[in-house]
């Protein structure tokens, strides 16, 4: 099954990613690619750069920020194919926000 | 004479059945129904012949039956004929049909469900209960009952909860998981109402049931014999615990002729024998403490010291409700004296302030301190919030007594 980790932290300055988290992730995506898990990935920048929009009776209205105001953002994603949502948790126990943040892991709806 | 052996029978036979035939059809709700089709069809059957010798036998075989010929209909509209042959196939191993009652019940209790979902799940597809009788245990309506059950049985199939027993090392957080499921089972049953009813008793017998299959099934684990120790010593009180007109009544008022000893007995072997086989946790713990109350047969030879104690040790482990920090400074005031007791209560003052046991606990301590005058209000403070006749009774009579000592 395919199943993506959002990784949730406080990290929200415009700051770069302290090096030994850097370090650490490097070792997670060498790790669960070389195990044939990952299947993709993306990193985000802070929601100091967000941009919130909503369509409403035809009106766009555009606000400077996240959707939900919230100590924890969003900070990236990982797709981890796993043979099922306990081989799934035992990754997302891996990623190096998991120690600070909190992983959000929901099954894929269907591959494209 | 009959229907009590079949409702033994469905006790004992539905839970493994189901089991199986989840493993074999990996759907919840075919394999529940086969099981029901094949008890209606046992009431009626046996009503006539007699039960046959292997009860659980005849509903396997009529229950996997059902299943087939229902996989049957649905493969003429869509490909489940490799089904059919898998279930025709199943073998019929006892050792394998303990580890589906496993498998069964660490996917009903998953965390990855959430708490409520989990002990309905638990309650239907572990002991066979309607959805109708669940809604009624926990006060809810049917529907949204109904709902709940299905939501999570979704969710297994959705998020890819796998149908296996945890690997050793997952074990200690699965189990947690389960033990959680089983104690809120067990207390619905026991707290719920002032005056149980017999489906009341049932919950927590069958919470106790379950108990007893989970320390057969997984042996030797310490706090699953801790929780059921737990749930026997406070079992055998059940009938002590209200009086005739269904109030509360607190331990040491308890009439102990009417104790079951015997459940008492095996609560007292279980909680000795389980730190002989790794480290406790918090039920043991809440276990130990009840020993310690229940042992002695006098209220002035309890062992203050290790009563203290413990009620450090489930602080440590749990972090303390604020009815466990409340009993544990009522253990302190009793070793170290009401001076200390009143210490520890302050940081709770502001939480507990509408709580009628920090009040009466206060009263208490500042009592015995002799401090008269602020004992009386908090007597009269605790009186004001119970809603409890023989609580106010008994708080009303000590405030008596305080006067009594001018």
């Amino acid at each position: 099954m395919l199943y993506a980790a959002f990784i949730f932290t406080k990290w929200d300055t415009d700051e770069d990613l302290d090096p030994a988290e850097f370090g650490r992730y490097s070792k997670f995506n060498a790790e669960s690619e070389s195990a044939g898990v990952r299947r993709g990935g993306l990193a985000l920048h802070p929601v100091s750069a967000a941009t919130t929009l909503r369509l409403r009776d035809e009106e766009t209205l555009v606000t400077d920020g996240p959707f939900l105001e919230s100590k924890e953002q969003l900070a990236g994603f990982y797709l981890l194919e796993c043979e099922n949502i306990d081989e799934a948790l035992a990754w997302a126990g891996r990623i190096p926000g998991a120690r600070h943040g909190a992983i959000e892991v929901r099954p894929v709806l269907a591959e494209h | 004479m009959a229907v009590d052996s079949i409702s033994q029978i469905f006790q004992r036979e539905w839970g493994r059945t189901v089991a199986s035939l989840i493993r074999y059809c990996g759907n919840f709700d075919l394999a529940e129904d086969a099981v029901q089709d094949a008890f209606v069809i046992a009431c009626d059957a046996w009503v006539d012949n007699g039960i046959p010798a292997n009860p659980g036998g005849w509903i396997a075989t009529t229950a996997r039956r059902r299943l087939i010929d229902r996989l049957r209909r649905e493969a003429a509209r869509d490909a489940k004929e490799a089904l059919v042959s898998v279930v025709q196939e199943m073998p019929s191993d006892p050792a394998e049909a303990e580890d589906d009652r496993l498998r069964l019940i660490f996917t009903c209790c998953h965390p990855a469900l959430g708490l409520d979902a989990r002990v309905a799940l638990t309650l239907r597809t572990v002991c066979g209960l309607s959805t109708e009788e669940i809604a009624e245990t926990f006060l809810v309506p049917v529907a949204t009952m109904g709902q709940r059950i299905s939501r999570a049985k979704r969710k297994i199939v959705v998020a890819g909860i796998p149908y296996v027993v945890p690997e050793p090392i997952e074990l200690p957080g699965r189990l947690s998981a389960v033990l959680a499921v089983f104690y809120l089972i067990f207390n619905t049953g026991y707290n719920a109402v002032v005056r149980p009813t017999a489906d009341d008793e049932g919950r927590s017998a069958e919470a106790i049931r379950l108990t007893r299959l989970l320390t057969v099934l997984v042996p030797n684990e310490p706090e699953i014999i801790g929780l059921l120790a737990l749930m026997l010593l406070n079992q055998a009180r059940r009938s002590t615990r209200t009086d005739s007109s269904g109030e509360i009544v607190l331990l040491g008022d308890q009439d102990r002729s009417k104790w079951d000893w015997a459940l008492i007995g095996e609560g007292l072997s279980l909680v000795e024998r389980a730190p002989q086989l790794g480290s406790v946790g918090q039920y043991w713990l809440q276990a130990a403490i009840v020993v310690e109350h229940v042992a002695p047969s006098t209220g002035e030879d309890r062992d203050w010291r290790r009563i203290c104690s413990l009620y450090d040790r489930l602080v440590q482990q749990t972090g303390g409700s604020v009815v466990v920090q409340l009993n544990r400074a009522i253990a302190v005031s009793m070793l170290h004296g009401p001076e200390v007791a009143l210490a520890l209560l302050e940081p709770f003052r502001e939480r507990l302030d509408g709580y009628v046991y920090f009040h009466s606990a206060e009263a208490d301590f500042l009592a015995r301190s002799g401090r008269r005058v602020a004992a009386t209000a908090a007597y009269r403070r605790a009186i004001e919030l119970t809603d409890n006749e023989s609580q106010r009774r008994s708080l009303t009579r000590a405030l008596e007594n305080l006067d009594g000592f001018t």
